[in-house]
């Protein structure tokens, strides 16, 4: 763990759906730089957890990010603090155009955004060809493609996405993957990452927390839970 | 001939200000998911303050674009100090308290400017214009211009501004709108406050016509909604191009078939209601489907 | 419901029915006419909760259903000479006709095409009266015979309980059930067979059988029936009533009653304020702040007192 403070750090975070409690005190961090992935099965918490950082999720406990306190924001302040968050499903604007939905990305940014949308969309260039169309009519792997490069436009120094992998062929999900990494390396984006395969993620995270009823089970260096067996068995499915 | 094409435009008069009010109810809804049954009565209370300002000594197009800010800003806090507290709730309760803003406005129309009809300037005179053998209406044209500009205002805003998208974001998706940083809640403000400005262009074109009084938009309400129904509820296009088609048919039938001169129009904006209820409720652009019970 | 409710409903009924018996010995007969008019509304109330209370949906033309009630009254009363209180039912049964006519189209979809379609009709109808004069008496509208105040208030109320415990009586039969399974959860009731379009249609139907009555009532308690007789405003302070006394709640109705029939003579006395003020600013406080109406504070009050 590096010893620098974290650049998002969750402290005995509980929520709630309403009476029923989702999270128990889940506690973890990402560093600058860092990508982080979080496993563990299906109701396992992981989704509750990156919705209590983006504070769509009624949540208690300490969160902080950057040195600002996070669990008293709505979700707009969440954004504007620097964190995109990329839901399950995808959350693209269905009925706005490609070129609208990378603008609405920028939505907390200031000042002209000249050039911005190129930048972005050259790690993207299926998407470059498709600006005018609407986004509903993409494929499953477009879509993704553009939730994330909407969560770029915004220039956030943390990513969190939830399930990229779900529903793509593996051919896509590896370019995702492959963008996810150069990004990662060449511009020093943090990413929390919701993954349900876990073979994907812990080997583009450095850091894994596996999630169990809404607490951490494990955590620990992501090679070395790739490595545990017992682990792998027990939480990982394989 | 003449007369049909003269009618015509007198249709396309009437159907601007249709449109505008519905365009106003189809905003409204979209963002907010709700009927604003007040719609009317702010546009009338608004033309009243318009008629104010004018007594005053004002001259119209200053009075005009004051009353249009006016309404924008009453529209923005309303939906902030009224609407925003109900959110949550049931549906029924919003519309409920639509129909209470309804009561009160109308009642506070009456009691600010008293229940006497008053005339209301137009800022076109109403001297014919003369093409080939038809006389049209300076005012006539001069209503369907207005009613135009404002909904082309409109949609440029809507496409071209970054509050434009933040506002048709937030109407279809409120929570992924949030991620992304727009503050919904204002959005809605927004939508209501713009809707209040339309619901104001409405009435002040059409009062010079229908003269001034406080129950002055019940008709075009009713109208509204027709056309809001025609085009599909949640279609700006459809809220414009049916409220124009509604005007041209409505006046003429009133012109040509006795049975619907003068009020009776009201009993065929019903009738429109009702056919688009029973055979085709998404309206003529409705593209989602209206859920079936 | 259980054995104890019964009995305190039943008990309550018993007291309300003394009460209303023996009030006129108490007041003027300026005053039964004023109660006579809360017993209108009431049972016009009555037929609101059924389709609101229990299907959801919203009518903003109820006015216009009593005067559908009244003219067909009037009509009957002045045109063919049917002694009045025959002629009662028969509003009924015509307001109830153009109900189901009406409630079918809008209510077999979602959302607020009945408070859409009605608010139509509300401002709609006088056009109607008007170009069919030569029943309605136009705008001169059409006289009919006199009667006492007492008279009236009797009528009224022995109305209004029987239509009371008539709703009672249908909310107990497997067509109550059926409402209630509706209002709980639309789901739930589809899947057990429930047909929501048939069910909300009839429940304006019933709703409006309700308010042709109450206008029936009403025209002949005004002995006379102009379009001014039954304004749009009536239809608006209907779902004033409504809300206000509690949506769901047949006897909060009464509530709802007075609320109408007191509320508008209160409001000169108010800095010169139209009714309309007072009445709008009542309905969008209840809703801000008590959705349930009286009704519903009064489960409020219930409900702390058993915890």
């Amino acid at each position: 763990m590096p010893s620098l403070a974290p650049l998002l750090e969750l402290e005995g975070v509980e929520a709630r759906y309403g009476p029923i409690k989702a999270l128990h005190g889940v506690s973890l961090a990402v560093g600058e730089g860092e990508v982080v992935a979080l496993l563990g099965a299906n109701g396992a918490g992981k989704t509750t957890t990156l919705r209590a950082v983006s504070g769509t999720v009624r949540r208690a406990g300490r969160i902080s990010f950057a040195g600002q306190t996070l669990e008293r924001r709505p979700p707009e302040a969440v954004a504007r603090a620097g964190i995109a968050h990329v839901p399950e499903g995808r959350g693209t604007f269905g009925e706005l155009t490609v070129h609208e939905n990378l603008r609405l990305g920028a939505w907390t940014r200031r000042g002209r955004l000249r050039g911005e949308e190129e930048r972005v969309l050259a790690h993207f260039p299926a998407l470059a060809e498709r600006t005018r169309q609407p986004a509903g009519t993409l494929s499953g792997g477009e879509q993704q493609m553009l939730a994330l490069a909407r969560a770029l436009m915004a220039r956030p120094r943390l990513l969190m996405l939830d399930e990229p992998s779900l529903g793509l062929a593996p051919l896509v999900v590896a370019s995702i993957f492959a963008i996810l990494r150069r990004l990662n390396e060449e511009e020093g984006l943090a990413v929390l990452l919701v993954e349900q395969n876990a073979t994907l993620a812990l080997e583009a995270a450095s850091t894994a927390y596996v999630l169990e009823v809404g607490r951490v089970a494990v955590a620990g260096p992501a090679a070395d839970l790739r490595a545990d067996e017992s682990v792998r068995r027990s939480y990982l499915g394989y | 001939m003449a007369e049909f094409w003269q009618q015509v435009v007198s249709g396309l008069a009437s159907g601007g200000i249709y449109a505008s009010l519905a365009l106003a109810l189809v905003i409204v809804y979209r963002s907010s998911g709700v009927i604003n049954f007040a719609q009317g009565e702010m546009a009338t209370f608004a033309t009243f303050l318009a008629w104010t300002l004018l007594d005053h000594g004002l001259s119209y197009w200053p009075a005009f674009a004051l009353t249009l800010a006016i309404a924008f800003a009453g529209g923005v806090a309303l939906e902030r100090v009224l609407i925003r507290p109900v959110e949550g709730r049931p549906v029924l309760t919003v519309v409920i308290l639509t129909i209470g803003l309804l009561i009160l406005i109308n009642g506070a129309t009456q009691w600010i400017w008293g229940g006497a009809t008053r005339k209301f300037p137009s800022p076109f005179s109403t001297r014919p214009i003369h093409v080939v053998s038809a006389a049209f209406s300076i005012q006539d044209l001069g209503i369907v211009g207005v009613s135009l500009a404002a909904v082309a205002l409109l949609s440029l805003f809507f496409r071209f501004t970054k509050l434009g998208l933040g506002l048709r974001a937030a109407a279809v998706n409120p929570e992924e709108s949030r991620l992304v940083g727009v503050r919904v809640g204002w959005m809605l403000a927004l939508g209501w406050g713009l809707a209040a400005a339309l619901g104001a262009v409405s009435g002040m074109m059409v009062a010079p016509v229908v003269f001034l009084d406080p129950n002055m938009m019940q008709g075009v309400l009713l109208y509204a909604f027709a056309a809001a129904m025609l085009g599909g509820l949640a279609s700006p296009v459809g809220a414009v191009v049916g409220g124009l088609a509604l005007g041209v048919v409505l006046n003429l039938l009133g012109t040509y078939v006795s049975t619907f001169s003068g009020q009776m129009r009201l009993v065929g904006g019903l009738a429109v209601i009702l056919v688009v209820l029973l055979v085709r409720p998404t309206g003529l652009f409705g593209r989602t489907a209206v859920r079936r019970v | 419901m259980s054995r104890r409710r019964l009995a305190l409903n039943a008990a309550g009924f018993v007291v309300a029915a003394v009460v209303v018996a023996f009030l006129p010995r108490f007041i003027s007969s300026y005053h039964a006419l004023e109660w006579a008019n809360v017993g209108i509304y009431f049972t016009a109330l009555l037929g609101l909760n059924v389709l609101t209370g229990y299907s959801g949906q919203i009518s903003l033309g109820h006015g216009a259903f009593m005067a559908i009630g009244g003219y067909t009254s009037a009509i009957l009363i002045a045109h063919h000479g049917v002694r009045d209180v025959w002629t009662i039912p028969l509003a009924g049964l015509v307001a109830g006709g153009v109900g189901l006519a009406f409630g079918l189209p809008a209510l077999r979809l979602r959302g607020f095409y009945l408070a859409l379609a009605t608010f139509g009709v509300a401002v709609a109808f006088p056009a109607l009266v008007q170009k069919f004069d030569h029943f309605t008496g136009g705008s001169v509208g059409l006289p009919l015979t006199l009667h006492s105040n007492d008279w009236l208030y009797y009528l009224a109320w022995a109305i209004a309980g029987a239509g009371l415990l008539l709703g009672r009586l249908v909310l107990a039969t497997p067509i109550g059930r059926a409402f209630r399974a509706l209002r709980d959860s639309e789901v739930a009731a589809v899947s057990s067979g429930i047909s929501p379009a048939l069910y909300k249609t009839l429940a304006f139907g019933i709703s409006s059988f309700y308010a042709g009555i109450a206008g029936a009532l009403y025209a002949i308690a005004a002995a006379y029936v102009t379009p001014q007789t039954f304004p749009i405003t009536l239809s608006l302070f209907l779902v004033v009533g409504l809300a206000v006394g509690g949506l769901g709640s047949l006897a909060g109705s009464v509530v709802g009653a007075i609320l109408i029939q007191f509320l508008p003579p209160l409001a000169p006395h108010l800095g010169h304020a139209p009714p309309q003020v007072l009445e709008g600013a009542v309905l969008v406080a209840v809703m801000l702040l008590l959705p349930g109406g009286a009704a519903g504070l009064l489960r409020l009050v219930q409900s702390s007192r058993q915890s």
